[in-house]
């Protein structure tokens, strides 16, 4: 099993989707917020995805496909 | 914490710069809890009794004469870094209609960048916890000086930048001999690679699992320049902002300087400058919002290329704070910006150097930064790092070799 932190970032038409349950269900990732602020605009979330790292992988690559922003929260990118 | 004279780290801690929460100086990047960065925490109450402007001025002419305030106990991995020229510059002042303006010059650092600074900090720390091998993402500067601070430590190093860094930076990349890495993709996509490098291999991994203590060493570019002000905070900082991490660092060092009793209560105002095609954090203050929102970088000032900047919301709480603000450039005025630094004061900066130029011009015309104030514009790396982009207005005049041949041309330029 792997854990890992992301930080996702939803353009205004993708807040009111439940990507992060989705992700759980469909891909037998466990997801588990962190910090979040989310408003009409725009919307962040930190969290962990624990899981088998070849569904965290796949469960990423659905996210990224719907249009969400996906970084890791380690490096030089992602604060909020 | 009784400070004894050969204690010369006085960090206690790290802490979480959102909850607060301490940990141990550890290599470690995150809070456990809420997944904010962590940063050095100090018992500044021991470095006040020992730290001095004498004490200071006593020390080594380069970076590490402000030990007491970096993160480290062993011998430093030190290739020469710092306390570079502080120039008063009169004639791009009087270009742009300012009567004290200074370039603090990081050109002259061993790499030619100002990453020397948080590098030799974060290579000591690496040292000093154990590891061998150290590596990077990088923008094509950080990769340079991670590459010849390994070298001069005997450790391995694995650096890692964009496949479309400017020629003359992979030069002076691979002359150290590092394990060197393109990747088809932005820097944003180097990053994420590495945080999954750095998850499988114990590296030390230079701005992942050291980035609190690296971060610390951009904070003697503050330090110097108080120091070289005469123990004087400026009244304006324009600087560059990829990260946003030097930008936070160089508040911090006042701020720091201020607190110990060794310059006056800082009333300094910071100015953020950015290029255009990448300009995250401008965009939040002109917005007036505190959220920076990602954008996907385009430009050519690519070693302040970030389209998710770690430290954004910070760097953009210290411009408000102080009464700053910020600006973006496009990339033609980048390049102006560095003809006229370069013209005016003999200084060849880098696309980094061309945004702060150009931001700084944009800032006094607006009457942002005015006429009276001292000013300090900070130039972070080299223009021969980024050479190309004004390769094409390079038209050198072509000559017989003959005297006629000469006097002819000299009389149709004048």
């Amino acid at each position: 099993m792997v854990k890992r932190g992301v930080k996702f970032t939803f353009p205004p038409t993708l807040i009111k989707e439940p990507i992060i349950y989705s992700l759980g269900q469909q891909f037998k990732v466990v997801t588990n917020i962190r910090r979040a602020d989310v408003n009409g605009d725009k919307g962040w979330v930190v969290l962990e995805l624990e899981g088998e790292g070849e569904d965290i992988e796949r469960g990423i690559a659905w996210v990224t496909g719907k249009g969400v922003r996906v970084d890791p929260i380690v490096g030089d990118i992602v604060e909020g | 914490m009784v400070l004894k004279e050969e204690d010369l780290s006085c960090a206690i801690a790290l802490r979480c710069r959102k909850c607060g929460r301490e940990y141990p100086l550890e290599p470690l990047n995150l809070c456990d809890f809420c997944f904010s960065p962590l940063e050095v925490n100090y018992d500044y109450k021991s470095i006040a009794e020992v730290m001095s402007r004498e004490r200071i001025t006593e020390g080594p002419s380069n970076m590490w004469r402000y030990r007491e305030l970096l993160p480290v106990d062993d011998n430093v991995v030190d290739i020469g870094t710092g306390f570079t020229p502080l120039v008063k510059a009169d004639n791009l002042g009087r270009e742009l209609g300012l009567d004290k303006l200074y370039i603090k010059n990081d050109c002259l650092n061993p790499t030619y960048s100002f990453k020397d600074r948080v590098v030799s900090v974060a290579i000591t720390k690496a040292r000093e916890f154990g590891f061998d091998t150290v590596a990077c993402a990088s923008t094509g500067n950080l990769a340079a000086s991670v590459a010849a601070h390994a070298a001069k430590a005997n450790m391995k190093s694995y650096v890692f930048v964009p496949f479309d860094v400017e020629p003359s930076k992979l030069t002076g990349i691979a002359i150290y001999n590092p394990v060197l890495m393109t990747v088809k993709g932005s820097y944003d996509d180097v990053n994420r690679l590495c945080s999954q490098i750095a998850q499988r291999y114990s590296w030390g991994f230079i701005n992942i699992n050291l980035r609190p203590y690296y971060a610390e060493g951009s904070k003697t570019l503050g330090y110097e320049v108080a120091e070289q002000l005469g123990w004087l905070a400026p009244d304006c900082v324009v600087a560059p902002a990829a990260s946003g991490l030097l930008f936070t660092r160089i508040w911090k060092s006042l701020d720091e300087l201020s607190m110990l009793g060794l310059i006056q209560p800082v009333n300094t105002h910071m100015y953020i400058t950015q290029a255009a095609g990448s300009s995250p954090i401008v965009n939040a203050f002109e917005a007036g919002i505190l959220q920076v929102h990602p954008v996907k970088p385009n430009t050519i000032a690519k070693s302040i290329a970030i389209g998710n900047p770690a430290d954004g919301y910070y760097a953009l709480r210290v411009a408000r704070q102080s009464g700053g603000g910020a600006c973006a450039v496009t990339d033609e005025e980048v390049v102006e910006g560095m003809r006229l630094l370069a013209e005016t004061e003999g200084i060849f900066a880098e696309t980094a150097g061309g945004v702060v130029i150009a931001g700084l011009r944009k800032l006094v015309t607006s009457r942002m930064i005015r006429k009276n104030e001292l000013t300090v514009a900070f130039i972070t790396g080299a223009g021969l790092k980024t050479q190309e982009v004004i390769a094409e207005g390079v038209h050198p005049v072509v000559i017989q070799p003959t005297l006629e041949s000469f006097e002819e041309v000299l009389g149709k330029r004048a």
